[in-house]
């Protein structure tokens, strides 16, 4: 892939739902994502975020249109190569965290880093346990998600996001599900992570002061680009 | 360690009580399978045991004589040819004969006999019994009476008999008494008794007496023959075989035990199929059993299969954790259910004896048996696997993860 090249191209998206009567969700999505980006995505319920982010995040496939990311034209790819290219390109973030409640919080962080060879390895234990220290939680790699608070279970779920090093990182309202104190913590991880490591991050969120303090925001209406600002009230700036 | 794997395990561990409960019914099932089979097993061997302890596994004699019609023209239509009086003939060559059997490879022993009809009399008692004069040895080894000796010693020579158990009760005789045996061609012989065997056989004990070779030759008019050979084969199911081949080769009858008893080997034969039938449908509950936990299974796990689907678990991988764990439940089920299936033998065995203390219902457990049964029950929970399994890999990543 080329470093010169957006991280994400969308040309001319659209998604339709329905066989018989159709339904189109997204009218023709033009968006482009560079690189470093910490950008949020807002818009009222029903104006199509959640699949917007879907397609991007390649588990479903556009009606029409193009999306090619991290150099990738994703037209054409089998569900096998779609699979592979997620495992390589993507992190998610879910507001109900999603951790698998049967691993412990560095079992479930070996998953991302296993997927591609399909084993588990030496190193990788040690690569999650670096991700769980880099959020405070190397305490308690060996707990259970039940047998943390929520505010924890999402750090771990933001570690396992990014714990592969993903180019680009989808988290769908992260902190939608927590309260204001351990939501600001979240938020100020994912800004860490942004900075200290340069990582891509494309956050989904009703909260408009969630979306104040990301340095890009695009705005979704009735399945259209309404708006697409730079802001430069950010918090990083 | 595969990640499917890895996988499977956990799961199965997260919800103990479903996984020991689905477990539980394989064991069950597999329990089933080993308790019937043993005893099945255990019961045909004891019983073709107990048959074949009283007689060769093959039996060669000369061919009935057939009634040739002297006279046959146009004037003179035959209506009726009568059977002719079976009289005792010897086996002509018996000898070169005997030698040509015991090469062949699937035969371990043969035992040649002078055999045929006699009365034993003691005072006013008078029995009808069969004269079997033989080598001692030689008949040991095909059917082995010396070890079934109740009373005196499996010994013969000259005029010595060893006669059956009940026999000896009917007569009125015992070890060291004299017999009395006449043929019905008018050649009878003085006997001094040197042994009473018990061979398990009414007709047997009631009937056989057992003389020196050359007594019943002389008795039954066969000066140095034998009218019959007693074959003990290597496999005894190749008893058919070897008869057949016997039979064609020298044009004499050669029955075989199984011929003999038709009526026991379907006997049999029915009872393992319905045996097997019980244990298909035994199989076939537990396949279903397995296989709606592992439907719920999957429901239960929608969630977690969205989430390992967006990380770009590939949809066969998927798949593999659900087939994981059904070949785990079985194969687990089948450890336990075949020592609970020999354990229940066992008891079972202990349970039912007969006064003398052996087992009524003798059990073969073998470890093909609970080998067959382990694998069987793996591989039913594969199978069991598949639709379930199959129904996870197709899960829509994005409906998966938003299931509650």
């Amino acid at each position: 892939m080329s470093e010169s090249e957006p991280l994400l191209v969308l040309h001319e998206v659209r998604k339709s739902y329905g066989e018989l009567v159709e339904t189109e969700v997204l009218h023709g999505i033009d968006l482009t994502i560079e690189r470093g980006e910490f950008t949020a995505l807002i818009g009222p319920s029903g104006s199509g975020k959640s699949t917007l982010l879907n397609l991007i995040g390649l588990l479903d496939r556009p009606t029409t249109g193009s999306i090619r990311i991290a150099g990738r034209d994703t037209a054409g790819l089998d569900d096998t190569e779609l699979s592979l290219l997620r495992a390589e390109t993507l992190g998610f973030v879910f507001q109900f965290h999603h951790l698998i409640g049967a691993l412990s919080a560095i079992e479930n962080l070996m998953m991302p880093l296993s997927v591609r060879s399909g084993r588990l390895r030496e190193g990788d234990r040690e690569r999650a346990l670096a991700a769980l220290t880099d959020v405070g939680l190397a305490a308690r790699a060996n707990a259970r998600p039940s047998e943390m608070s929520g505010g924890q279970q999402q750090r771990v779920a933001i570690a396992r996001a990014l714990v592969h090093h993903p180019a680009l990182v989808l988290a769908d309202e992260p902190t939608g599900n927590l309260d204001t104190i351990t939501a600001n913590d979240i938020f100020a991880l994912l800004r860490r992570f942004n900075r200290e490591r340069s990582s891509t991050f494309l956050i989904v969120t009703h909260d408009p002061r969630m979306a104040a303090r990301c340095d890009r925001i695009i705005s979704l209406v009735d399945g259209l680009v309404d708006s697409d600002v730079r802001n430069l009230q950010a918090e990083s700036h | 360690m595969p990640v499917s794997l890895f996988l499977a395990l956990h799961f199965l561990r997260e919800y103990r009580a479903q996984t020991g409960l689905t477990i539980g019914a394989v064991a069950v099932g597999v329990a089933v399978m080993v308790f019937l089979s043993a005893l099945i097993d255990g019961l045909q061997t004891s019983l073709i045991d107990r048959t074949l302890g009283t007689q060769a596994h093959v039996v060669v004699s000369p061919n009935e004589e057939s009634a040739r019609p002297l006279v046959v023209d146009d004037d003179h239509q035959l209506r009726h040819i009568e059977r002719p009086a079976q009289r005792v003939r010897p086996i002509a060559e018996w000898q070169r004969i005997d030698a040509w059997i015991r090469a062949d490879s699937d035969v371990v022993a043969t035992s040649p006999a002078a055999m045929g009809d006699a009365f034993a009399t003691q005072g006013s008692a008078n029995r009808p019994v069969v004269i079997l004069g033989v080598d001692p040895a030689r008949f040991d080894r095909v059917i082995p009476v010396g070890q079934r000796m109740t009373r005196g010693s499996y010994r013969l020579e000259g005029a010595e008999a060893l006669i059956g158990i009940e026999l000896a009760a009917d007569l009125g005789v015992d070890v060291g008494d004299k017999l009395r045996l006449a043929t019905p061609e008018g050649s009878d012989a003085l006997l001094t008794i040197r042994g009473v065997f018990d061979l398990g056989n009414q007709q047997v004990n009631k009937r056989w007496v057992l003389v020196p070779l050359r007594t019943g030759q002389a008795l039954l008019g066969l000066p140095g023959g034998a009218n019959t050979l007693h074959v003990k084969v290597r496999e005894i199911f190749a008893a058919d075989r070897v008869a057949e081949r016997i039979a064609s080769e020298t044009g004499l009858s050669a029955e075989s035990w199984m011929t003999a008893n038709q009526q026991l080997l379907i006997g049999l034969r029915s009872q393992s199929s319905s045996s097997y039938t019980i244990q298909f449908f035994v199989f076939l509950a537990v396949a279903i059993g397995i296989a709606s936990v592992l439907v719920v299974t999957v429901v239960q796990r929608t969630r977690e299969i969205g989430i390992l689907r967006a990380m770009g678990t590939p949809r066969h991988r998927i798949a593999m954790v659900f087939v994981i764990q059904g070949g785990l439940v079985g194969f687990l089920g089948s450890l336990l259910g075949a020592g609970l299936g020999a354990g229940l033998s066992f008891v079972f065995a202990r349970l039912s004896q007969n006064p003398d203390g052996t087992a009524m219902f003798p059990i073969t457990l073998t470890f093909e048996l609970v080998l067959a049964a382990s694998a069987l029950a793996s591989l039913t929970g594969v199978l069991a696997a598949a639709l379930p399994a199959r129904q996870a890999s197709r899960l829509d990543p994005v409906e998966a993860i938003r299931h509650v």
